[in-house]
């Protein structure tokens, strides 16, 4: 008899209460804590609070915990919260320049004014598995030698060296009384401004922009990047309230900047000079940041007067499906009943067979 | 006005959204058929799960309010469930599975079987607002064409269809033109259901979530599918009836019922069915 469709309201009880058994696993084992998420899994934390678009460390490891580890799944819950907060202030920019920096690198010189920093970084590790982490060991008393604390130096960017000699073209900032693009509270349009443009790439999948990123250095909208900087550490983020003469910093978030410097061989407009793609995330997030500049700079191409030709240069393309709730979303809804398109098409399908048949037949009779 | 979940706003959405989207749908009725922008939200369901009809209905709910979900006709499909449920916790509104109980009616995939009334309003859920969208990718583009109603494309397209199939070979979502201006999606609804949206009397909004757009058919509004002279436009007949009550003028699903291919057809207007099975039970009884 007919039943499929029937008591969906109780299927959709006990398939919450299934996952909530799934997601506690095995009773023997302990439950994690959300400091141990947040101390310990601290990647996908900034992932998730950068995807996410909320600087909050504790929601984000919650949000891993709800999702049982799938990301992407956590970057929606944090979204879905994050939409329903009321907004007090719009803060003043972040200067990176005066980053308390805890890394930073330039490949595009040996050294540079306040040095290499190579900071926690995986790039000089060898990725053979550490069975000695399999097993929890107590921590290990600090090393007085290394742990001599370093003098600040001042770290001025590299970008900044570079434009003293008008080398670098120069990061005009735009008419700061004219109302920002807000991609949150506004649809895209396109031609899309820079802002809307870094905004959707600061929330767009890594893994989207890390294909495309990598595509641009594979001959698709090449445009021969340099690494200038990569820094990351925690920057103030200071609001100016109206009733203050002054602005006051309500508090730190940790992050990472990629400033991409990319060789450019002048236009009608522009002499030959070097151009710039930009990246920047919560948190320790390089690949994310390097991509988000490789792919902002392959954007750049029509203000640059480059004939755009490739998925990464092409602005509709990459910020219309950068979005990962979006993209998980449609592709997953295939999942949702589509019985009365479907029917629909069976209809026809069967009807055009018989016409065809009916055809043929015809044919043959003659 | 705090809503019945806690820590949330009344229906979800804060107030400002809300009046934002109140705007959006008021132009959207302004200009029939024309895709309004609007700065969509993360809702705490999934973008193809009928965000944009979601929002739609949050923000013209009120308490006094009767909602009715269907997902391909039915009150009972998990997804109309989920959503019903949704409006029941954050907007505590009273929800019913019939149609002509409903001043709010937010729908995935049909029309229902039962006219709607004025007063009465249809919401839709739509995955892609684009009518061209498959015959131009760009929204710089389509934008431009509709605006100088070039829709010259659209009728080449369904000219290919005729010259090599011998009909217009779509079935669902089939595209319709609006106060005979705009052409429009009308959502992936068999085109079956087309001609209910013509002159109803219900305010019939759509809404687009993911890609960030609301349109809207007025009261008694022209809603023409597209067609030509020779190849009048026509909707889909079943040889069968519906096994539970017997209707002739619905639209049926297929259901397959063993694994040697037999197959039954019912209407998929749950309610549509439950009333027709209910009088046929009263007049046996009787």
């Amino acid at each position: 008899m007919y039943v499929s469709v029937k008591g969906g309201e109780r299927a959709i009880a006990a398939a919450h209460k299934l996952l909530a058994e799934e997601r506690r696993g095995d009773p023997e084992v302990p439950e994690l804590t959300l400091p141990q998420i947040e101390q310990q899994l601290s990647l996908a934390v900034t992932r998730v609070m950068s995807e996410g678009a909320l600087y909050d460390p504790e929601l984000a490891a919650l949000a891993i915990k709800q999702a049982r580890g799938d990301l992407v799944e956590a970057i929606f819950l944090l979204r879905a919260y994050r939409t329903t907060l009321p907004r007090f202030a719009t803060s003043l920019p972040i200067d990176t320049g005066r980053m308390d920096v805890r890394r930073r690198v330039s490949a595009t010189f040996k050294d540079i004014p306040g040095g290499q920093v190579l900071g926690p970084t995986f790039d000089y590790t060898h990725r053979l598995l550490d069975f000695d982490l399999a097993e929890p060991k107590p921590v290990a008393a600090p090393d007085a030698e290394e742990s001599e604390p370093q003098a600040a130096q001042p770290m001025p960017s590299v970008a900044a060296i570079l434009g003293q000699e008008g080398l670098l073209e120069p990061e005009e900032p735009g008419d700061e009384s004219a109302p920002l693009t807000d991609l949150t509270r506004e649809p895209l349009s396109f031609p899309a401004g820079r802002e809307a443009r870094l905004q959707a790439l600061a929330r767009g999948d890594e893994g989207f922009l890390l294909s495309l990123g990598y595509s641009t250095q594979r001959g698709y909208g090449r445009n021969h990047p340099f690494a200038g900087e990569i820094r990351m550490g925690d920057v103030t983020v200071e609001i100016q309230p109206e009733e203050l003469p002054f602005p006051i910093g309500i508090g730190e978030i940790e992050v990472t900047e990629c400033q991409m410097v990319n060789s450019f061989k002048g236009s009608k407009t522009k002499p030959p000079q070097f151009t710039r793609g930009y990246g920047l995330t919560f948190g320790h997030g390089e690949r994310k940041a390097m991509s988000m500049a490789l792919v902002d700079r392959a954007l750049r191409c029509r203000e640059l007067g480059e004939e755009p030709s490739s998925p990464a240069q092409d602005e509709e393309f990459v910020l219309y499906h950068c979005d990962s709730l979006e993209a998980s979303g449609f592709v997953q809804h295939l999942k949702l009943p589509h019985y009365v398109d479907f029917q629909s098409e069976l209809v026809m399908v069967r009807e055009m067979r018989e016409r065809a048949a009916a055809a043929r037949k015809a044919e043959a009779a003659e | 006005m705090s809503g019945t979940e806690t820590g949330y706003n009344y229906a979800y959405l804060d107030e400002q959204t809300k009046r934002m989207l109140r705007r959006v749908i008021l132009k959207a009725v302004a200009i029939p058929g024309y895709q309004v922008p609007f700065g969509n939200r993360e809702m705490p369901m999934p973008h193809g799960w009928g965000t944009g009809g979601i929002q739609v209905t949050a923000s013209i709910i009120g308490p006094d309010d009767v909602l009715k979900v269907i997902d391909q006709g039915a009150d009972d499909t998990t997804n109309a469930v989920s959503i019903r449920s949704f409006f029941a916790k954050t907007a505590g509104v009273a929800t019913t599975t019939r149609t002509e109980e409903a001043t709010i009616v937010q729908t995935r995939h049909r029309i229902p079987e039962k006219p709607l009334k004025e007063g009465q309003i249809l919401v839709y859920q739509v995955p892609i607002p684009e009518p061209l969208r498959w015959l131009e990718p760009r929204e710089t583009e389509t934008r431009k064409m509709h605006a100088l109603s070039e829709y010259g494309i659209m009728h080449v397209r369904l000219y290919e269809d005729i010259a090599t199939h011998g009909r217009i070979a779509t079935s669902y979502d089939y595209p319709v033109q609006v106060n005979e201006r705009y052409i429009m999606r009308p959502s992936p609804i068999p085109k079956f259901d087309n001609p209910k949206m013509d002159m109803n009397p219900a305010l019939q909004l759509f809404g687009a979530g993911r890609e960030k757009r609301i349109y809207a058919v007025p009261p008694y509004t022209k809603v023409k599918s597209l067609d030509f002279d020779d190849h009048p436009f026509e909707v889909q007949r079943w040889d069968e009836s519906c096994a539970l009550c017997g209707a002739t003028d619905s639209f049926l699903d297929e259901i397959v019922t063993s694994d040697r291919g037999d197959r039954m057809f019912v209407c998929s207007d749950s309610d549509y069915c439950g009333d027709r099975q209910a009088a046929r039970r009263k007049e046996a009884a009787e």
